[in-house]
């Protein structure tokens, strides 16, 4: 190639991170650097999320309470649901990576709603801080969950760190209005919706779930509040209420919320993809609509959660029913990706790795939930480790993995840096050792009858728990190593080109990092996305 | 001869800079979107108040036939025609009439503010007769007749609070227009406005019905 | 697009604007159906008491969404949102009662 790609910015403007101080950060209305604010936030509150699992899995080394009281297990517990589910996970993807790349995908400067994005940021570092503070409190002990009737008799403090929910629902609420907007009116002159990067409609789907459901959760958290404040009973059954009413009122939200969690994962997958197999990918309409499919046949299964609860046999039928149904999508598109890695030009790059591992981990935790959704199956392993290990496998080795993934595959082009690609591919290695090492027995445990949230156990379990926690030990170093490798690279790590994947995406065709303003003149979408021309494609691959 | 990079078959540069006009019609949009959570949280009192209702008709009917429908069909009416006022409002603003629109704002509000205040009365002679959440007169009642009181409070004053909210933001709106160089600047502002009106107004006529109708 | 942005022209309306007199028909009709409902609720409808009830006020609300709200008036994309948002909605009220009805 003698001619160098188009140069859609102003390459001698200065990036997005050089200009001003603390406070233009702080009052930034900038969609990259609030992209930026949320990895520093997310992250921080990710490692203390991790920190609570890996001191309650010390107490589960062996069966009595060595460390800890069962109460302090139970608070400790609840704590580390709340801020995995919803001070990390469900905003990782979609706040950090969205905000950074949804409005360059589509040729825009910024979202729509810039100054909504800025509160948006700030409703979350409230609802972070309030939840760090219930802890001043003692911390709830209820489980994440927070059922009732418990959550309304409980003594533990109950009102802060559920404002902190509802705060943070209005983070998730304003930030899926913002990306909807943004994608309906901001849309570069070319780009039809088949035309959109996958990431673009996994965000999409993911916003109207976010902003749909979400209110379901805040209005219901608010009652029992109001239960515990002023006495009105909803849900008390000595008055009358029902509390499988607010199971059903929970998991309205909460079972879409996973799918807020995954959508924008599996939208990273279908960028990760295309670029390290430098072809197009396989069936993309089939993969758009899936998303959307997920996100709406993924609004009808929460009863699913409920199978022992109480709730009629007709109503568990139907939804065990729609959630074999909600499977289909997602294999849906995992065949696509394996369809379009075959017969690829296959470069195993770091993201690419995780990429993969993420198909690997997500395929267990998904057999494992069409396990659970069998109502026979149910009744023996709901409440038990299963469970655990499940959720842990989709949540964590699925949209955990993948957010490791984005970081790995965005870091140069967010911060302009290559990191040490062997040390990352080392602790990505070590992760999946120890992440099967931890989770693993545990499935296993779950079906011999291992409860879950408790501190305490039969001699029975030990061995299982055993290998677990040592699991644990690994997959922390790991997670530690990758972090420091990736900090380290933003003072030490050599200068990233524009385009250090090969990619066709348009996020690679400006500088590395962003300058302010990430486009001098919109661009125009000429070819739908992952589309590698064969001049491209007789290109040799960047050596990384 | 420069030769175009084949990547140029997918991306080109376009001439023109982003724009900077405003788009009502996108802010429009962040409005209906806004809208759309306000159904789902009410939504999620209907449907606890749908629940209770089935299983305690008897009781929602006693509940029912305490609250005065008169006073209850007024309000509405004060509200539909807050609903009017506001959608007049934007209309005159349409044509230009600043002060014409700002009076019927005015009105709007005032309506909102009448409203509040007969509820006030309303919550305030049922706390006269011991209904209040909490009260020990539930203990002696047949059960679901204290969840009808639960609802009502709770849903009477979940739309009161925004009620005041909207009051308070068609009053910021009134001051807008009155400040603004070229008050049709504003058309877009006060038509949000209205919108988020006349759901508030929505959420009043489904709750009259079925917490004074079905005695 | 910068929400910050003073509008540099002024906002073309979407669609014509609606007459005023339109409106006054609109709220003329609401106030009857007003009337209508408060009437009925004196009658002894049994079971379909509430029915009735939701009915005439959906009509009601569909006057304030159409009329008051544009929505008539709006394009489609507008309207495709709404009945998304009312469809998911209905879905939950439908299969939290697959449960209650079949106690």
């Amino acid at each position: 190639m003698s001619d160098a790609p188009i140069q859609l910015d102003q390459p001698n403007a200065p990036s997005y991170l050089q200009r001003g101080g603390i406070f233009s950060w702080l009052l930034t209305t900038d969609h990259k650097r609030i992209g930026v604010l949320y990895l520093i936030s997310i992250t921080a509150l990710f490692l203390f999320g991790v920190s609570m699992a890996f001191t309650f899995r010390l107490e589960l080394l062996s069966p009595g309470m060595q460390l800890m009281s069962l109460e302090t297990y139970n608070r400790m517990l609840t704590l580390h649901g709340v801020t995995m589910i919803f001070l990390f996970i469900i905003p990782a993807i979609p706040s950090i990576f969205g905000n950074f790349l949804l409005p360059i995908m589509l040729g825009a400067n910024d979202v729509y709603f810039p100054r909504l994005n800025l509160l948006s940021w700030y409703c979350y570092v409230v609802g972070a801080l309030m939840a760090l503070a219930s802890v001043a409190y003692g911390g709830p002990n209820t489980g994440w969950t927070f059922y009732v009737p418990f959550s309304v008799e409980t003594e533990a403090n109950i009102f802060i760190p559920l404002s902190a929910v509802v705060v943070l629902g209005w983070s998730s609420i304003l930030t899926g209005l913002n990306f909807v907007t943004t994608v309906h009116r901001l849309r570069a002159p070319g780009q039809t919706w088949f035309r959109l990067p996958l990431f673009v409609w996994a965000l999409y789907a993911t916003a109207w779930t976010q902003l749909l459901v979400t209110p379901v959760l805040a209005i219901t958290l608010v009652l029992v509040v109001l239960d515990r404040l002023l006495n009105i009973g909803m849900f008390d059954p000595g008055r009358g209420g029902d509390p499988i009413l607010y199971q059903h009122l929970f998991w309205i939200y909460s079972h879409p919320a996973v799918y807020i969690m995954i959508l924008p994962a599996m939208g990273a997958v279908s960028e990760i993809i295309p670029t390290f197999a430098r072809r197009t990918i396989f069936g993309y309409k089939f993969i758009a609509m899936s998303s959307v499919a997920i996100a709406g046949i993924g609004s009808l299964v929460w009863g699913h959660h409920m199978f022992t609860s109480g709730q009629s046999d007709t109503a568990r039928i139907v939804f065990s029913f729609l959630t074999f149904l909600v499977a289909v999508p997602s294999g849906v598109k995992v065949f696509n990706w394996v369809a379009t890695l075959y017969k690829g030009s296959i470069v195993l790059h770091v993201a690419l790795v995780f990429t993969l591992m993420f198909i690997v981990l997500f395929t267990i935790g998904g057999l494992t939930g069409l396990m659970q959704g069998a109502l026979a199956l149910n009744i023996h392993i709901h409440d038990t480790a299963f469970i655990v290990a499940h959720f842990h496998y989709v949540m964590f080795g699925g949209a955990g993995v993948m957010f490791f993934a984005a970081l790995h595959y965005w870091w140069p082009k967010m911060f302009g840096r290559l990191y040490n690609t062997s040390v990352a591919l080392a602790a990505a290695l070590i992760f999946f050792v120890g992440f099967n090492l931890l989770y693993f027995p545990l499935l296993v445990a779950g079906l011999e009858g291992m409860p879950r949230r408790y501190g305490d156990y039969l001699p029975y379990y030990t061995v299982y728990h055993q290998l677990s926690t040592v699991g644990s030990w690994i997959l922390v170093f790991a997670i530690l190593l990758m972090f420091a490798n990736l900090v380290r690279s933003l003072r030490s790590g050599p200068r990233a080109p524009r385009n250090p994947w090969g990619s066709t995406s348009i996020e690679w065709f400006i500088s590395s990092p962003p300058r302010e303003e990430n486009f001098e003149h919109t661009p125009e979408i000429r070819a739908k996305p992952y589309t590698y021309p064969q001049e491209v494609q007789d290109d040799p691959p960047p050596s990384i | 001869m420069t030769r175009r990079h084949p990547s140029e078959q997918l991306i080109a540069e376009a001439t023109r800079p982003p724009h900077g006009h405003a788009d009502p019609f996108g802010a429009r949009m962040g409005m209906w979107l806004f809208l759309f959570t306000e159904v789902l949280l009410f939504g999620t009192l209907f449907l606890v108040y749908a629940v209770y209702l089935e299983t305690y008709t008897r009781e929602f009917n006693r509940g029912s036939t305490t609250l005065a429908v008169p006073v209850g069909a007024v309000n509405t009416l004060i509200l539909l025609t807050s609903s009017l006022t506001m959608a007049l409002a934007v209309a005159a603003l349409h044509r230009a009439r600043r002060r014409l629109s700002m009076a019927l704002l005015a009105a709007t509000i005032a309506l909102a503010a009448a409203f509040l205040v007969i509820k006030a009365f309303e919550w305030a002679d049922k706390f006269d007769h011991h209904i209040y959440p909490g009260s020990e007169i539930f203990a002696e009642a047949a059960t679901g007749y204290e969840l009808f009181f639960n609802l009502y409070f709770v849903m009477t004053g979940l739309h009161a609070l925004h009620v005041a909210v909207g009051a308070g933001v068609i009053a910021a709106a009134i001051l807008l227009v009155a400040r603004s160089a070229d008050p049709q600047r504003r058309v877009a502002l006060l038509e949000n406005t209205g919108l988020y009106w006349h759901l508030v107004d929505m959420v009043w006529i489904y709750l009259f019905p079925l917490f004074y109708l079905i005695g | 697009m910068s929400d910050d942005a003073e509008q540099t022209q002024v906002a073309k309306p979407h669609h014509p604007p609606i007459p005023p007199g339109l409106y006054v028909k609109v709220w003329i009709a609401l106030v009857l159906l007003t009337g209508v409902t408060v009437t009925v609720s004196y009658l002894d409808m049994q079971k379909f008491t509430v029915f009735t009830a939701m009915l005439i006020a959906t009509v009601k609300a569909s006057l304030v969404l159409l009329y008051f709200m544009h929505i008539r008036f709006e394009k489609v994309v507008f309207q495709l949102m709404i009945l998304f948002t009312l469809i998911i909605y209905a879905i939950f009220i439908f299969l939290t009662f697959a449960d209650y009805s079949y106690r």
